[in-house]
């Protein structure tokens, strides 16, 4: 009884999804490229689980955005380059009418599809992940790494240890192991300028690709003996890190890694040697924000959650999926009221308003998403718009933050990409705009 | 009835060695070229050339690419997306370290670099044979990744190790559209698919074919190994280096080295062993079903689920998806164990004699 009870609205769902062929006039779509399955599907399922029950959210509670229904339609891209750029195809015509911006949750997705989307007019949002150095708007119009940046992250984690330790950095030795990959790598350059300017001893440490075995680096590190170990994980690699550390002995509460190293899929596998770890992210875990509880009160309450698993409710990443629905649809509000309230926007619209987000503590507040992540104010200079990250300590049963929203070195980073932004603008010939002259 | 060459003379040796010997082949292959190269560019959609062709044809060529060394010479590769790599990271610096060199000619270099690479990989082949080789292969497909990731020089100190692929320009003119650029890898793969169809049945190809069925008997009526082989390699890591300057430039746009994983070179494998391994027709064939497949049936599923109003969630597609493939894959090497080209072979034996039984 209960599984036929709990079929019946999926199946609803599913047909409900197909019915869409085409967009009706007063629609918002959402293309959802997500992935469930494939290496990271349980980080998927969580994320676009949160994503997806806002949407459906928004749709019951007040009827879309200003009475404009929100639909969408998801794509399994499996993490896959080769897949996301299929589904991205698969889906853009839909996209060309109305378009909600595109979470692709992979740098690898994003940066393949950075130039294709600025040509088809469909915003990319990369929140918290890359290409980062479309900060600057003036060569990225469609390009949105909202909230934070790898770079802006290790700045923040390296002022967090400064504020810990009350000594400063200067002398101290840190250690950063990294994923060897594009996500790892990125941040290397703002933490050797932070080497330079806060006059801290860096060490690179690479892990290969899966990172499941880490045995020779870790011994490094204890040869080192360093004061801190920043840690840019992912995946697998991260739970074997944690072990390896108890393995050597070496402090989990002076590991403090990356937000794609902070969730419960990376600490609870981990054991025992999780408690302590500490992790930077930009949204809380945790039932406690008002609107994670009224969502499964809403949505799951009329049996049209999309997590099978509820358990997963309030998980940093399920949180974070939220999150991202919450600045997506406040994006598509601000294009609306620009561009006619009650109207579906589309991709040039919603640029706009990304461009021009403003979501005060007091906007936050009125969702219900006080705390849940910082305040954000976009602009075609600045398409990050916070740059902000609270560190949290896993107590080896949940996440608990320690800190307040902590700002990475914006003088510092910024700049960097601007440079490397003027830097990739040469190489494929465009023009930046003029920022002075963006309203 | 139809497809018969009753009557059709050869007088001459140039007409005994052309090649399409058969006067309905000839037809049907200018056929197939009118239809790829008119018929498609006008009717297909933006998504049939970005997520459809323009892939489907640089695999082609990876599998080609593949299928001349294993298929045709015998020697077993694992590194096939390796060299992918080295094309698609040479075709990049090629443009960029050189003021002003054309796009086809980066083209050319790209593969001819990767052909370098393979040749000192393929050394290993004059003393190992078979699943040994395969493994030493292996060590290209690792040592060539780590090397990209490894030294900046390759991804021009790009901080993130992604390369972004330059313009596509020929004679001034830009190759921006998805049509346009279907157009350039089309026949970029028809000359190339034409040259190994010729190469294969030229002295080298026999050469090759020889080495690969019993290479002490090839030896002994005077065949080289070495060069042989090394040959073999050169020319299927040219085919996989063009590829991957075409999968970086036509196709991603972006890529890095961790993007020409292990995975790649072995889904290039599978293409030539479902397609038909020694024949140029089944790589074309065998990246058809690996690729077109899996979309396929992700767009058909969830209809066909919601037509019997079967409640799967998108995961639940995704997997029965994976699931179905598998279970086709094993039905085809049961049905056919030389590939879907011999199937076609088959197919090609049974109309000669249509509409008779015998």
């Amino acid at each position: 009884m209960f599984k036929h009870r709990k079929s019946v609205p999926t199946a609803a769902i599913s047909i409900a999804l197909l019915a869409q062929g085409a967009i009706a006039a007063e629609e918002q779509f959402f293309p959802v490229l997500s992935y469930r399955v494939g290496p990271y599907g349980a980080n998927g399922q969580s994320f676009f689980g949160g994503f997806v029950d806002y949407l459906t959210y928004v749709n019951l509670k007040e009827n879309g955005v200003n009475g404009v229904k929100i639909v969408w339609e998801e794509c399994e891209t499996e993490y896959n380059n080769a897949k996301g750029i299929e589904c991205y195809e698969r889906l853009k015509d839909k996209a060309k009418v109305s378009t909600g911006p595109i979470h692709t949750m992979s740098t690898g997705v994003a940066y393949a599809l950075i130039d294709k989307s600025k040509e088809d007019k469909i915003p990319l949002a990369m929140m918290g992940y890359g290409r980062t150095d479309a900060v600057d708007g003036s060569v990225f119009p469609y390009a949105f790494p909202l909230v934070t940046t790898y770079q802006m992250q290790a700045s923040a984690i390296l002022r967090f240890i400064k504020e810990r330790g009350k000594g400063g950095l200067e002398g101290k030795k840190i250690v950063y192991l990294y994923h060897d990959s594009a996500y790892g790598k990125e941040p290397i350059v703002a933490l050797q300028e932070e080497a330079k300017l806060n006059k801290f001893e860096l060490t690179l440490i690479p892990v290969a690709h899966p990172g499941n075995e880490q045995g020779a680096q870790w011994l490094k590190i204890r040869q080192e003996n360093p004061d801190y170990v920043v840690f840019w994980g992912w995946g697998v690699m991260n739970q074997t890190a944690l072990k390896a550390a108890q393995k050597v002995g070496f402090s989990r509460d002076k590991m403090i890694g990356s937000w794609w190293a902070g969730s419960e899929e990376d600490t609870v596998p981990a054991g025992d040697a999780a408690k302590g770890y500490m992790a930077a992210t930009w949204n809380v875990a945790g039932k406690d924000v008002p609107l994670i509880a009224d969502i499964e009160k809403v949505v799951y309450g009329a049996g049209k959650g999309n997590l099978q698993d509820t358990s997963k409710i309030g998980t940093i990443l399920y949180n974070r999926g939220v999150s991202a629905a919450v600045l997506s649809v406040e994006a598509t509000r601000k294009a609306q009221e620009k561009y006619g309230k009650g109207k579906p926007v589309n991709g040039e619209q919603v640029r706009w308003a990304m461009e021009n987000l403003d979501i005060t503590d007091a906007r936050l507040k009125e969702i219900g998403a006080t705390n849940l992540l910082p305040q954000i104010k976009t602009s075609c200079t600045d398409h990050e718009g916070s740059g902000k990250v609270k560190i949290q300590q896993w107590d080896g049963a949940k996440w608990i933050p320690v800190s307040g929203w902590i700002e990475g070195n914006k003088g510092l980073i910024h700049p960097l990409f601007q440079a490397s932004a003027k830097q990739y603008a040469t190489e494929k010939g465009i023009a930046p705009r003029d920022c002075s002259k963006e309203k | 009835m139809i497809y018969r060459e009753a009557g059709q003379f050869k007088t001459s040796y140039a007409a005994d060695q052309q090649l399409f010997p058969i006067r309905q082949d000839r037809i049907g292959i200018l056929i197939l070229l009118a239809v790829v190269f008119l018929a498609i560019p006008g009717i297909a959609s933006e998504y049939w050339f970005s997520a459809i062709l323009i892939p489907f044809l640089i695999f082609s060529l990876a599998a080609l690419g593949l299928n001349i060394l294993t298929g045709y010479a015998g020697q077993l590769s694992l590194g096939s997306a390796a060299f992918m790599a080295v094309g698609a990271y040479a075709a990049y610096n090629f443009q960029l370290r050189i003021d002003g060199i054309p796009i086809l000619i980066s083209f050319g270099f790209a593969g001819l670099t990767a052909a370098g690479v393979g040749i000192l990989f393929g050394l290993p082949s004059l003393w190992i044979k078979g699943f040994y080789l395969a493994v030493a292969t292996l060590a290209a497909q690792f040592f060539i990744v780590w090397c990209l990731t490894k030294f900046p020089w390759f991804s021009n100190y790009s901080s993130s190790g992604v390369i972004s692929a330059q313009k596509v320009v020929i004679l001034g003119h830009e190759f921006a559209s998805p049509r346009e650029k279907y157009l350039l890898v089309l026949s970029i793969v028809a000359v190339m698919a034409l040259a190994a169809k010729n190469m294969v049945r030229s002295s080298t190809g026999r050469a090759w074919m020889a080495v690969r069925d019993m290479d002490v008997a090839a030896a002994v009526i005077g065949i080289r190994l070495m060069p042989t082989k090394l040959l073999a390699f050169a020319v299927s890591s040219f085919y996989c280096g063009v590829a991957g300057a075409l999968y970086a430039f036509c196709y991603l746009g972006s890529v890095e080295p961790d993007g020409f994983s292990l995975d790649m070179s072995f889904r290039i494998l599978f293409m030539i062993i479902i397609g038909g391994v020694g024949s140029i027709l089944g790589s074309f064939l065998g990246a058809a079903f690996i690729l077109l497949l899996p979309i396929f049936l992700d767009i058909t599923l969830p209809w066909a689920a919601g037509l019997l109003g079967l409640p799967f969630s998108n995961a639940t597609v995704s997997h029965i998806q994976i699931l179905l493939f598998g279970t086709l894959i094993m039905f085809f090497l049961i049905v056919e164990p030389h590939g879907l080209a011999r199937l076609w072979q088959i197919g090609k034996e049974k109309l000669r004699l249509w509409p008779f039984p015998h």
